[in-house]
């Protein structure tokens, strides 16, 4: 079950998933992820691709931001922001759901 | 999500993003808004073959394509489609099919999941079974309906696309009830585009102001209700608008529309428009029609505007809005879309809203698409002139489009 009701912030514990709807891939034409759907292109930034490569329904939100610290050494308090800000942004826009 | 019909835009870099195959003009509906051609009974080449379809597809993702979409006419009445499905997963290509839904069985769907379809987008004309039956001219309302659940069982992502005139628009309420009960993951509203059979039937089909705006109320109030479970589009009619849309993000921009014949086209309309050729892919590659032929050239960039155009503050938002409306209600393909309120021809909209709203206008029968009909208006019977293509007959067409980037 995914949860449709009102957003909040993602937290810690939490898993994400990827909204079933979308396909999401690396595309080399592009030299990026992308995201695909009915009638539809997004077009992922590094951070972005890396993020929601992540969403696996498996990872807690606290082990994405792990290794996103991992993979951007240096200012562990902007990747954890930059995570949770993005993981917002992507529910909002629909692209992940929060996994119940 | 972005807003209602919106539009946004991530340069293709020069790449046609978005490939639609027209499989055939072939179709066992008879929509009196249809997008084909009027004169497409005419005698003309034959289809492509399965082999062409293929290397068609193959030199779109050479040149950077994503999205394909399968539509026509009816794509299912081509028995090759579900292995031009599965050459279009393995090229990598997110594949749309674009139905009636007419001839679509649990057996072809299984075939078709197998293939790798991503995703089904289904018309739906009405909630009304004997409105949507008289509509498209054959018993087909029972038959969307189950193959609406089908599409649903089998797993795949669904959108429904309801185009929008005024015999329906009243029913916004119900469909939405409808949609909601099948388990539709998109519901489009796209208020019909005014090309080829739908112009011939305009002053049938226009709804009124009042009626769009009541049928937006509806929309917003399903929206709110329904938050996440589906996402509602509701494409408002240009000519309500005051401001063209941004048709197809640009001439040559990110859309390349194949006909049945092989025509490559910028859009699905563009073959309304004459004096310009339309090369076949039976006698240039891909390649070279999107990155060299006159035609796909001809209106890009903002050279070729109108002076109103060229020194506006918002062509880079609608580019002028479209080619095909000018071309048919101007003459000239260059000239600003008349839907803009600084078009010097707008007057053209409000005449043609006020002649289908005339009172005591006396009611026509709508002309139905069929292969008569086609050749009788072929022969050069009606303002819809002989041309090509569509916006909004069983698919979408330009009405929507969202390239968004991170
Ligand atoms: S609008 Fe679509 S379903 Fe209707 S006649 Fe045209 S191609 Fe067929
Ligand atoms: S004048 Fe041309 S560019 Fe300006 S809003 Fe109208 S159509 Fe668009």
């Amino acid at each position: 079950m995914t949860d449709i009701t009102a957003p909040s912030p993602p937290a810690a514990g939490e898993r994400y998933v990827l909204n079933p709807m979308y396909l999401f891939r690396w595309e080399p034409t592009q030299d990026a992820h992308v995201l695909l759907y009915p009638e539809g292109i997004v077009k992922l930034n590094q951070t972005a691709g890396d993020i929601i490569a992540r969403c696996d329904g498996r990872r807690t939100v606290a082990d994405l931001v792990g290794e996103l610290q991992q993979r951007y050494p240096g200012d562990d308090e902007r990747v954890a922001e930059g995570v949770y800000k993005f993981l917002e942004v992507f529910r909002a826009k629909g692209w992940i759901r929060r996994q119940a | 999500m972005p807003k209602d019909g919106s539009v946004v835009r991530l340069d293709g870099q020069g790449k046609p993003l978005w490939l639609v195959l027209e499989l055939t003009y072939r179709c066992p509906l008879k929509c009196p808004w249809c997008s084909n051609p009027v004169d497409y009974a005419r005698d003309g080449e034959a289809e492509l073959s399965t082999a062409e379809w293929k290397r068609v597809m193959r030199e779109g993702r050479e040149l950077g394509a994503l999205q394909l979409g399968f539509t026509g006419g009816e794509p299912l009445l081509r028995d090759d489609l579900e292995e031009l499905v599965a050459d279009a997963s393995a090229l990598g290509y997110y594949t749309n099919l674009i139905t009636s839904g007419v001839g679509l069985t649990e057996n072809r769907l299984r075939a078709l999941k197998a293939a790798g379809l991503n995703q089904i987008q289904l018309s739906l004309q009405s909630s009304d079974r004997e409105l949507t039956d008289t509509l498209v001219g054959a018993r087909a309302f029972d038959l969307k309906l189950k193959v609406a659940h089908q599409i649903k069982a089998q797993g795949f992502p669904m959108v429904l696309n309801v185009p929008v005139f005024r015999q329906n628009i009243g029913q916004v309420a119900d469909i939405l009830a409808l949609a909601e009960d099948i388990g539709v993951d998109y519901l489009e509203f796209a208020n019909i585009q005014y090309y080829n059979w739908a112009m011939v039937n305009r002053d049938e089909l226009l709804p009124t102001r009042e009626q769009i705006d009541a049928a937006e109320r509806e929309v917003r109030a399903a929206r709110e209700r329904l938050g996440e479970r589906m996402t509602i589009y509701f494409v408002i009619p240009d000519y309500y608008e005051g401001r063209p849309k941004a048709c197809m993000n640009g001439w040559g921009s990110i859309h390349l529309t194949i006909a049945p014949d092989g025509a490559a086209m910028p859009c699905q309309e563009a073959r309304i428009i004459q004096g310009l050729e339309f090369p076949s892919v039976r006698d240039k590659s891909l390649a070279w029609l999107w990155n060299e032929s006159p035609t796909f050239e001809k209106f890009r960039g903002d050279a070729w505007m109108s002076p109103t155009c060229r020194s506006c503050d918002e062509k880079e938002k609608d580019f002028g809005g479209c080619r095909c409306q000018a071309f048919l209600m101007t003459g000239d393909a260059a000239n600003t879309d008349p839907a803009c309120s600084r078009s010097p021809h707008h007057h053209l909209i409000g005449e043609a809203i006020a002649r289908a709203h005339a009172p005591g206008r006396k009611v026509q029968p709508l002309v139905m698409r069929n292969d008569g009909n086609s050749r009788r208006l072929a022969q050069g019977g009606h303002g819809g002139k002989g041309g090509s293509g569509g916006g909004t007959g069983c698919g979408s067409g330009n009405a929507r489009v969202e390239v968004d980037h991170v």
